[in-house]
């Protein structure tokens, strides 16, 4: 490791720690929460996600609060006299009576996103993802299109045991593929997954999916983006050595623009995919 | 039987044997409780020299110290290691120690199983260990051994698997020691719902662990049968379900869950009452919860399995199913600070470390609810905020209660008093370097860092940097637990046989140190 590495870091470390106790939020570096993302399934999912979890705080902000009191109300060092009571029915059936209440509150929303995301009805096209160890492959069923997406290079040649080269140097460092899936915007698109190897999980945060690869196993899901980007994601389910170094890129252009991608492809496709096998 | 060996028996009467053979061929129960602890605290460290080379690691992007498959092998045995070499022993050791002076009766029931039970861990830890030394290194597939993944281990899986099949026959044996002791060595008058809340939370833990290890056992073996006797259980291209694999593994692996922190909740519930200097609120309805927990704990293990691609109405189950769990471990957080409420609170170590439980504990409680919603899991799933979830679980959680205990009777133990000063700067720097270490694990996670990975994007540096910093403020903090226990066997204050004011129970009948045999006429019990 060289030396100029580290400093570099502490140094990051350093201004990035003072720069969020000034409260400055713009480093996404300090990211603490969620994406929202760019589907309708990932904005209802994140909905979700900050339901439970202010649930959970206004719960905690109760129960630690009684915590907290015992601890400085009740100080033996405070002469405090010790109660002799041992149980009370009616508090007990509060405590489990509430709770359940809130449950079957939070179960009903949670139930009907799961009966949401789990619609693959009606969906405009498909594309097939296999795992590999380790890269992925995308299929457009029935187009003619199919071709392997392996880590970019650059991040290849920085993420070498000791390899001395600065990953703050990459823009997506470990994020980056040779060649990215390309999808429609506005498009709901089924996805077919499977794996040819150990099992795998195609994660894309900004579209709250994520479906296991499992050999033998044809899972399917979709999804809708509603934003046209370039979004990344990565291998979610340890698959050997290089578990860490399978990303997900997704290029999502405007109908048009992909029509014309893919008639691009369809020409091309053959030498494409012999081109960046491995 | 000749008249030597009268001799000798004659002789175990009165005192261990000297020396080496004292421990080996013991068959007292406090000196294999010794011996559980001993191994599970040597074991704390090998563990945790394990995790250090892993925030080594991801202190800064880019790989600097070791490879990615020897980064799995680490997470692999940190995992296996941890669980079956660190905090379950040491509950036995607990278990070994207590059961018997709690409830009043002279020993465990099966000595001689007990001397073996504990015997077989030192080989199965070793053999464990070993496997880091062969040709292809150790077990790699993280400590769930999901195929295909398992079966691409070099030479190691056959022994990896066989000390996973010892691991599981010590515990067994363990388990059906401690139920036959509290079912049939109970102190006249001493009725199942008399019996302290550790002894309760052992014995349903001692039937939780005979249900799922065999289960275990019998899932590792048609691994090696995948592996080396062309059998295709879970072998897609033989016609085997990988997924299957999964679905054994969690049934075995989510009661394991609770079997991890069910005896750290007996060990809040003994120590709680002792510094409220009041009685555990509830007790009837704490020994209903545990119940209760266990038996959920059998129907909830695919929701570590939400994104495999099960059916609608599988998902849906298993979000129901698991939510409930909120409410009866709901009732155990709310009868110990009802303990509290209007008690008498003192801040001795042990406290310290059980308040510590109480507020992180529930933290990852909190956590666990939230990766229980199916949906939002879709997200949580495998990512670093899972790992966050189930540490805040099992660090401050079930090893703290681990720690407590220790606090709590080692002067019962040693006769000593440890050093309460030493013990409080224990408890604060782990306390504070506990949540430096897994708290931003919850931000990475949230912001799409997956686990299991040696290297990752530069987004996620500045987090990982801080929690390896915790990491290693955490792991050399508990070189201090060392040095207080050691400084305690040695010499200190004694101790009274009360130990502390406000504790209840047979344990604190009988003098510090506890007399190598006790109740041998059993007490009375009111």
């Amino acid at each position: 490791m060289s030396t100029n590495l580290r400093k570099h870091d502490f140094n990051t470390f350093l201004t990035a720690l003072v720069a969020s106790l000034l409260g400055n939020p713009a480093q996404a570096a300090w990211e603490v929460n969620m994406p929202v993302g760019v589907t309708d399934a990932s904005a209802k999912i994140f909905d979700l996600h900050m339901l439970i979890f202010w649930v959970c705080v206004v719960i905690a902000v109760i129960v630690f609060s009684a915590m907290i009191y015992c601890l400085v109300a009740f100080r033996k060092s405070k002469g405090a006299v010790p109660a002799t009571f041992s149980h009370s029915t009616t508090a007990e059936i509060v405590w489990t009576v509430i709770p359940v209440l809130i449950l079957v509150a939070m179960a009903v929303p949670a139930a009907q996103t799961l009966v949401e995301i789990d619609d693959t009805r009606d969906t405009e096209m498909t594309i097939k993802i296999t795992g590999y160890q380790w890269k992925w492959q995308y299929e457009y069923v029935g187009e003619d299109v199919s071709f392997y997406s392996n880590l970019a290079a650059s991040s290849n040649e920085t993420r070498q045991l000791r390899s001395g080269i600065d990953p703050f140097q990459e823009d997506n460092y470990l994020l980056d593929v040779d060649r990215p899936l390309v999808v429609p915007a506005d498009t709901k698109i089924r996805y077919l997954i499977t794996s040819n190897d150990v099992i795998h999980a195609w994660w894309v945060p900004d579209f709250a999916v994520k479906k296991d690869a499992i050999p033998g196993f044809i899972n399917e899901g979709w999804f809708r983006v509603n934003e046209p980007g370039v979004y990344r994601g990565q291998c979610a389910e340890l698959c050997g050595k290089d578990h860490g170094f399978m990303p997900v890129v997704v290029e999502v252009l405007p109908r048009e623009e992909f029509t014309a991608w893919l008639a691009g492809q369809q020409g091309g496709a053959a030498v494409a995919s012999a081109a960046t096998a491995r | 039987m000749s008249a030597t060996t009268t001799h000798d028996e004659h002789h175990d009467d009165h005192g261990p044997a000297k020396g080496i053979m004292r421990w080996i061929t013991t068959t007292n129960h406090k000196d294999i409780g010794t011996l559980y602890l001993v191994f599970a605290l040597a074991m704390l460290f090998v563990g945790g020299a394990m995790s250090l080379v892993i925030r080594a690691e991801l202190f800064q992007p880019g790989l600097q110290f070791v490879n990615p498959d020897f980064f799995n092998q680490m997470t692999t045995m940190h995992a296996l290691i941890m669980v079956f070499g660190m905090i379950m022993p040491a509950f036995v050791g607990f278990a070994n120690w207590m059961v018997p002076m709690m409830i009043g009766a002279p020993d465990m029931a099966l000595p001689r199983l007990n001397n073996w039970s504990f015997w077989i861990l030192p080989f199965a830890g070793t053999l464990l260990l070993s496997t880091l030394f062969m040709d292809g290194g150790g077990p790699a597939s993280g400590w769930t051994l999901y195929p295909p993944l398992v079966l691409q281990t070099g030479n190691a899986l056959p022994f990896a698997i066989f000390s996973v099949h010892l691991l599981g026959v010590s515990s067994i044996m363990g388990s059906i020691n401690i139920i036959v002791t509290i079912m049939n060595m109970r102190a006249p008058g001493m009725t199942l719902l008399k019996m302290p809340l550790f002894v309760w939370t052992w014995l349903i833990t001692a039937y939780l662990l005979i249900a799922v290890m065999p289960v275990l056992a019998g899932g590792v073996t048609m691994l090696l049968t995948d592996g080396f006797f062309g059998t295709s259980f879970f072998q897609a291209a033989g016609g085997g379900d990988p997924v299957l694999f999964q679905h054994i593994f969690w049934f075995f692996g989510h009661p394991e869950v609770y079997i991890i922190i069910l005896p750290a909740f007996g060990i809040i519930s003994q120590v709680i009452p002792t510094f409220s200097r009041k009685p555990l609120f509830g007790h009837d309805s704490m020994v209903y919860a545990t119940a209760s927990i266990a038996f959920l704990s059998f129907i909830v293990w695919a929701h570590h399995m939400f994104t495999v691609g099960m059916p609608l109405a599988g998902q849906l189950f298993f979000m129901l199913s698991t939510m409930l769990i909120a409410i009866p471990t709901g009732v155990k957080v709310f009868n110990w600070t009802a303990t509290m409420w209007r008690g008498s609170l003192s801040f001795e170590t042990p406290m310290l470390f059980a308040l510590a439980f109480l507020f992180l504990f529930t933290i990852g409680g909190f956590s666990g609810l939230m990766v229980a919603i199916a949906p939002a899991d879709f997200q949580y799933h495998d990512s670093y905020f899972v790992v966050a979830h189930f540490h805040y679980v099992l660090v401050p959680g079930a090893l703290f209660g681990a720690i407590a205990g220790a606090y709590y009777w080692l002067p019962k133990w040693t006769g000593h008093m440890y050093n309460e000063t030493l013990g409080k700067v224990h408890f604060w720097l782990s306390a504070i370097f506990v949540n430096l270490t897994f708290f931003p694990q919850h931000f990475v996670g949230l912001a799409g860092m997956p686990r299991r990975i040696p290297d990752y994007a530069t987004q996620f540096a500045d987090f990982n940097a801080i929690s390896s910093v915790g990491a290693f403020g955490f792991g050399f903090s508990q070189l201090l637990l060392v040095y207080v226990v050691i400084q305690c066997v040695r010499g200190g204050e004694k101790a009274s046989a009360q130990v502390w004011d406000g504790a209840e129970g047979l344990e604190w009948t009988v003098p510090s140190p506890a007399p190598y045999h006790t109740f041998e006429e059993p007490p009375l019990v009111r």
